[in-house]
């Protein structure tokens, strides 16, 4: 168990090189965020929501200032402690769902356990307890090509969830739903974090997903243009 | 994360992969066991020369009248000595054969055709030549052997007389009509072309060169005599085979070349497997790291599931490999007779040999050829930006 921020970012840069010059995709963040927050990176196209994800994620490393993360600073890990990082303390669900094209449902949320090395047995009641919370029990054995939208992306939750990580990064989770997968996708990620006190960080633009949200961070120009506190509404 | 681990999962995803990881397993296969089949084609081709060799021409080595040098014809009307008395105490004893040659000609069809007239002993039975047909009935008629090629090339046939020209021992012409008993098809093509076998008896009494010989050969179970007096030499098996393991060394090298080209027909298609993969899976690639995997893990899988596709075409290779190389051994091959006409000793039916060396090293050679050639395109993995890869962009 961490104490304090959970995440914290210090002064973060992040630019990419363009033609001789570089693009700013992030400015100067500072932030901080505690265990079990619900908070969505919100902006338009561009504004450095997925940049930062991925900062926080240990996948990029920033061009100057920090990202620490569970009290381990991103930048200064290796390959292969970040991949533990990762591996050990961080769900991700992405747009597109991601999922292994040639495993079964079973398969894409028991990978996380296997690379913890986790026992058959264990493994197993893990990664059906993890089905469950996403209502996919019966869907264990397809295979991603026959799934739905929905379904896809409620095993992209599951396989994130399975492994109970401290935080979940979510790219855009909702942009490939319509609106019923999509509400019916944020009340399961909604009901794991009151759950299991999992810290979700999404990267959003989507009205939807916002008003499930208890934290908003506005960014703009890859800088943070608004931090507020919300109440949620989310759909009945 | 443990190395089965890995390999567990690299089995998942070629099983996973479906029709294209069985397409590229059956070519790598079949690039595999062809391999072997060409091969051992090879080795049995490289057996059956040696064996012909000695089966109808070397025995168990030679005793060379001092002056006889095969590769001069010209040295055959000389090449003649009474054999010494260890080499008649192993003729006497059926461990030898004495064999008399000069050169003559034959007239078929009116027109002189130059041959090599061998004397052999009608009961021998050190070479597997059909000296047996040389006898007949008629003691003034002089019995004749040829090659089927001969045969082919005069027209003569079983029952022909033929007018035969020599030059006896002291320098006379003489000729005879030879009547041919017997056409025998030989896998040594340089007997099977220009050559005339006769009773030994009768080609002393027409060279008038009695209880001589050009050469005597050893039966292949017998021991050779410690000394066979000065005008004979011995000419061991390394000796007389040395034309032929030159040749079976000058086709192992150009056989080397077919399998080359046949294990890079296999490996082409995994390299570009491999480098599809690379290409196709980045997204894929993207997942597995953001889900916790290092890249050299990355690295290691795929090359893993190229090294399966190894495996997996060894496996099936050996499915349907092992029964058409078990009946290709049984059975032989016919062999064409062009073959003949390259100046290799061949036998007709081809027998292939698959040594235990061939299949173990040529397994081994496919799994670290592939295994290499599938880390080759994996290795690029390490340049891919995490975060490009998942959204399936290249850089």
């Amino acid at each position: 168990m961490q104490n304090g921020a959970l995440i914290k970012t210090h002064d973060l840069v992040k630019q990419y090189p363009v033609g001789s010059g570089s693009f700013t995709a992030l400015s100067d963040i500072n932030l901080s965020i505690e265990r079990g927050e619900f908070l969505g990176l919100v902006g338009p196209s561009g504004s450095g929501k997925t940049t930062l994800l991925n900062l926080v994620g240990a996948l990029d490393s920033p061009t100057s200032g920090k990202a620490v993360v569970l009290g381990q600073n991103t930048s200064e890990l290796n390959h292969r402690e970040a991949a533990r990082l990762r591996s050990e303390h961080l769900g991700f669900i992405f747009q597109t769902y991601n999922l292994l094209p040639v495993y079964t449902v079973y398969e894409n949320v028991e990978f996380p356990l296997l690379l913890l090395g986790m026992d058959g047995d264990r493994r197993r009641e893990m990664v059906m307890e993890a089905l469950e919370w996403v209502g996919l029990t019966d869907k264990a054995r397809s295979r991603p090509s026959q799934l739905s939208g929905g379904e896809s992306q409620r095993v992209a939750v599951a396989r994130a969830m399975v492994k109970k990580p401290d935080i979940v990064l979510a790219d855009e989770p909702t942009a490939n739903l319509d609106a019923a997968n999509s509400h019916n996708i944020l009340r399961t990620m909604a009901a794991l974090n009151r759950d299991f006190k999992t810290t979700f960080v999404f990267a959003t633009h989507d009205s939807k997903v916002i008003r499930y949200l208890r934290r908003k961070i506005t960014l703009n120009d890859g800088r943070v243009v608004e931090d507020v506190e919300q109440t949620p509404e989310p759909e009945e | 994360m443990r190395f089965g681990l890995l390999a567990r999962l690299a089995l998942r995803n070629i099983l996973g992969a479906g029709l294209r990881t069985w397409l590229n397993v059956f070519v790598l296969s079949a690039a595999f066991v062809m391999i072997i089949w060409a091969q051992g084609i090879v080795g049995g081709m490289n057996r059956a020369m040696i064996d012909a060799t000695i089966e109808f021409e070397a025995g168990g080595g030679q005793y060379w009248q001092a002056t006889y040098d095969p590769y001069d014809p010209l040295t055959f009307e000389e090449s003649h000595a009474p054999l010494s008395a260890p080499l008649s105490e192993l003729v006497s004893n059926r461990a030898a054969t004495p064999i008399l040659i000069t050169t003559g000609a034959i007239y078929p069809r009116g027109q002189a055709q130059a041959v090599v007239l061998y004397g052999m002993e009608p009961g021998q039975t050190i070479l597997n030549l059909p000296t047996q047909e040389l006898v007949n009935d008629d003691p003034d008629v002089v019995s004749g052997m040829i090659g089927a090629q001969t045969a082919r090339e005069t027209g003569l046939g079983v029952g022909d007389y033929v007018t035969v020209r020599w030059r006896d021992a002291n320098g006379t012409f003489d000729a005879d009509e030879v009547r041919i008993e017997h056409v025998v098809s030989l896998s040594v093509p340089g007997m099977d072309r220009g050559q005339m076998w006769l009773p030994i008896e009768d080609l002393r009494r027409m060279l008038q060169v009695f209880d001589q010989a050009s050469l005597v050969v050893l039966a292949r179970d017998a021991e050779p005599a410690p000394a066979a007096g000065a005008a004979w030499i011995w000419r061991d098996l390394d000796y007389l085979l040395k034309d032929i393991k030159d040749l079976v060394e000058m086709k192992s090298s150009s056989s080397h070349i077919i399998y080359s080209i046949m294990l890079l027909m296999g490996l082409l298609a995994i390299f570009d497997t491999q480098v599809l993969a690379i290409w196709r899976r980045r997204k894929e690639i993207g997942t597995l790291i953001a889900l916790g995997l290092d890249r050299a893990r990355v690295i290691w899988l795929f090359t893993l599931e190229g090294a399966m596709h190894g495996v997996l075409a060894i496996v099936v290779g050996a499915a349907y490999g092992i029964p058409i190389l078990a009946i290709s051994k049984a059975r032989g091959f016919a062999v064409p007779e062009m073959m003949s006409d390259m100046g290799m000793p061949v036998p007709q039916v081809l027998y292939p040999v698959y040594g235990a060396w061939l299949v173990l090293g040529t397994t081994l050679l496919v799994l670290i050829s592939v295994t290499v050639v599938s880390s080759l395109p994996a290795s690029r993995i390490a340049r891919l930006n995490p975060t490009h890869a998942l959204r399936g962009k290249r850089r």
